[in-house]
C-alpha cells in the first residue's frame, strides 16, 4: 500500500492551492472580461473606446497628477519627520513615532469622514475646491505610510559617514543631497510605492471630499462595479496592473530587496 | 539649541495637523450638536445616540466577528503556508512567493474586482463566506512575510535533532518547530487583525448586503450627508482604545528593557 509520507514541504501545497484559487485565478478572469464581449467572443472594443474616450483619458490623467502630487507631498512633509524622529539628538522616545504612526489603526474611513468635516468646517469643502480637498485628504491618508519606511532606514544609517562628510569639508547642503538622500533611497522607493498608486485606487476619499467632481480611475472603476459591468471595470484595472508595473521598473534599480513588504 | 526648538517645534506641529480632524471629531462628541462648530453645552448625547443606534452596534460587532475570523484562517493558513514555503525546493519557492506578493504590491481595488468577478463568473452568491476569502486573501501574505524570517533565523538542527531522538514529523513540528517562530505568527495574526479591522474595498466588493461593517456604514454616512454626532462618539472611543493600547504596549515595552538591563 502507498502510503504517503509528511514532509513539511507538503504544508506548501495547500497554501498555493489557496493562491491559485483566490489570487491567480481572479486576475486571469480579469483579462478575460476585458477582451470578451458578452456572448464570449474576442474584442478590442473597451480598449478602443477607453484611449478614444476624452473623459476617461482625462481621468487616468488626473489620476496621475493626484497620485504624484501626493507623493510628492508626502515625501515633503514626512521626510524632515522621519530624519527627525529617527535621530537621536532631537528626539529619543519610541513613543513620538507611535504617535505618528497611530492613525493608521483608527479606521480610515472614519478618519476621512474627519477630514471632511475639519476642512468644511475652514471652509474647504467638495463644492469649492474638490481637489484641494480631495490632496488635502489624500496626505492625511497617506502620510503615516511615508515616515514608517522612511524612519526604518534612517535608523540603518550610518551616523558616522554623515561626520565624515562634515570634518572633510561638505557643508550641510552637500551632505544632505550627496550622501544622506543617496543613503535613505530604499524608504523613499517604498515610500513611493506605497503611495502613488494606492492613490489613484482609493475612490473612498475623492468621493467623500471631492463632491463627486473628483474621478479618478478608483472612481470609475468602482462606478463599473456599481452597475456591474465586468468587463469596463476589467479593462480599467489592467490600466492600474500597468501603472503598478511602470513604477515598479522605474524604481527597480534604485531597490533590489525592499518592497511594501518591508516595512512590516 | 536652536536647532533642537525648531526640530522639536516641527514634530509637534505636523503631528498637530495630523491629529486636527481627529481631536474636533473628539471635542465636538461632547455636546448635542449637528453642525460641528456650534457648541450647545456640555452632553452625553451623542454617546447616547451611539449605544442606541442598532445598525452602528450590528456593524461594530460584524467588524470585530469577521476581524477576529479572518485573523485566525490568515495566521493557520499563514503558518502552513510559510513552513511550506522555507522546506520548498528553489523552483517552487520562487513561484509561491512571487503569487503570495501580488496581493501585497496590486491596487486593492483591482484585488477587490478580480475576486468580485471570481465568485460572478462561477455564479456564486455572496456571503460571509465569500467575504471572509476576500480578507484572508488581503491579509495572509503579511503572516507569511512576518512568519518567513523567524524560520530563517531559527536553528534548524533541533528539529532534526527531535527526529533522531525518535519524535514523529508531526510531533516534532508541533512541539519543535512551531515554537520557535510563535513571535512571528503572533504579529502575523496582529497585523492581520489590524488590516482586516482597517478594510473598506475588498469588503465592500465581497459582502453580502446585509452584512454592515464599521467601513461600510461609515462610508455610506460620509458619502451622504457627513457623520452624525453618533460617529463622532464611535471615532473619540476607537481614539482612546488605541490610544490606551498604544500606552500598555510602550509601558510593557520599557518594563521588558528595564529587566534585560538589569540582568546585565
Amino acid at each position: 500500500m502507498l502510503k504517503l509520507k509528511f514532509r513539511r514541504k507538503h504544508l506548501a501545497i495547500i497554501y498555493a492551492v489557496f493562491l491559485i484559487a483566490f489570487v491567480v485565478a481572479p486576475l486571469l478572469l480579469i483579462f478575460y472580461y476585458a477582451f470578451t464581449n458578452d456572448a464570449g467572443q474576442i474584442t478590442f472594443h473597451r480598449m478602443v473606446n477607453f484611449f478614444t474616450d476624452s473623459s476617461s483619458l482625462n481621468d487616468l490623467l488626473v489620476s496621475i497628477l493626484i497620485g504624484a502630487a501626493n507623493t510628492v507631498l508626502c515625501l515633503l512633509i514626512g521626510y524632515p519627520v522621519a530624519y527627525l524622529l529617527a535621530n537621536p539628538k532631537y528626539n529619543k522616545s519610541k513613543m513620538m513615532l507611535l504617535l505618528y504612526v497611530m492613525p493608521m489603526w483608527i479606521n480610515f474611513v472614519l478618519r476621512t469622514g474627519a477630514t471632511k468635516d475639519l476642512l468644511y468646517w475652514i471652509g474647504i469643502s467638495g463644492n469649492n475646491r474638490p481637489y484641494t480637498a480631495t490632496l488635502i485628504g489624500m496626505v492625511y491618508n497617506y502620510l503615516p505610510f511615508v515616515i514608517l519606511p522612511l524612519y526604518a532606514t534612517m535608523q540603518k544609517m550610518d551616523q558616522s559617514q554623515v561626520e565624515a562628510a562634515r570634518d572633510l569639508g561638505a557643508n550641510p547642503f552637500q551632505t544632505f543631497i550627496k550622501l544622506i538622500i543617496p543613503m535613505t533611497m530604499p524608504g523613499i522607493v517604498s515610500a513611493i510605492l506605497m503611495v502613488f498608486v494606492p492613490t489613484m485606487s482609493s475612490f473612498v476619499i475623492s468621493n467623500a471630499l471631492g463632491g463627486a467632481k473628483v474621478n479618478l480611475i478608483g472612481n470609475n472603476i468602482n462606478t463599473s462595479f456599481n452597475y456591474s459591468r465586468w468587463g469596463d471595470g476589467s479593462f480599467m484595472a489592467i490600466i492600474m496592473l500597468l501603472l503598478i508595473g511602470l513604477t515598479f521598473l522605474l524604481t527597480k534599480n534604485v531597490n533590489k530587496e525592499e518592497g511594501r513588504g518591508s516595512l512590516w | 539649541m536652536v536647532k533642537k526648538i525648531l526640530a522639536k517645534s516641527y514634530l509637534w506641529l505636523i503631528l498637530l495637523l495630523l491629529y486636527a480632524p481627529i481631536l474636533l471629531l473628539v471635542i465636538f462628541s461632547f455636546t448635542d450638536t449637528t453642525v460641528i462648530g456650534t457648541w450647545n453645552g456640555f452632553s452625553f448625547k451623542p454617546y447616547q445616540n451611539l449605544f442606541g443606534n442598532k445598525d452602528i452596534m450590528t456593524a461594530l460587532k460584524n467588524t470585530v466577528v469577521l476581524a477576529l475570523t479572518a485573523g485566525v484562517v490568515s495566521t493557520i493558513l499563514g503558518t502552513v503556508g510559510a513552513i511550506g514555503i522555507f522546506y520548498s525546493s528553489r523552483r517552487a519557492k520562487n513561484a509561491i512567493n512571487a503569487m503570495s506578493q501580488i496581493p501585497v504590491v496590486n491596487a486593492e481595488i483591482v484585488t477587490a474586482l478580480s475576486l468580485r468577478i471570481l465568485f460572478a463568473f462561477f455564479n456564486i452568491e455572496l456571503s460571509f463566506l465569500t467575504l471572509l476569502i476576500g480578507h484572508v486573501v488581503l491579509t495572509v501574505p503579511f503572516v507569511v512575510l512576518s512568519i518567513l524570517p523567524k524560520l530563517q533565523q531559527m536553528d534548524n538542527n533541533i528539529y532534526e535533532a527531535a527526529l533522531d531522538l525518535g519524535a514523529t514529523p508531526s510531533r516534532a513540528l508541533w512541539s519543535v518547530l512551531i515554537p520557535q517562530i510563535t513571535p512571528g505568527i503572533l504579529a502575523g495574526f496582529i497585523l492581520a487583525l489590524t488590516l482586516s479591522l482597517d478594510d473598506y474595498i475588498v469588503t465592500a466588493y465581497t459582502r453580502s448586503d446585509s452584512f454592515v461593517t464599521i467601513s461600510t456604514i461609515v462610508e455610506g454616512a460620509v458619502r451622504i450627508r457627513g457623520l452624525t454626532n453618533a460617529y463622532r462618539a464611535l471615532t473619540t472611543l476607537i481614539f482612546l482604545a488605541v490610544l490606551g493600547i498604544l500606552i500598555v504596549m510602550n509601558i510593557m515595552a520599557s518594563k521588558k528593557k528595564a529587566k534585560l538591563e538589569r540582568k546585565f
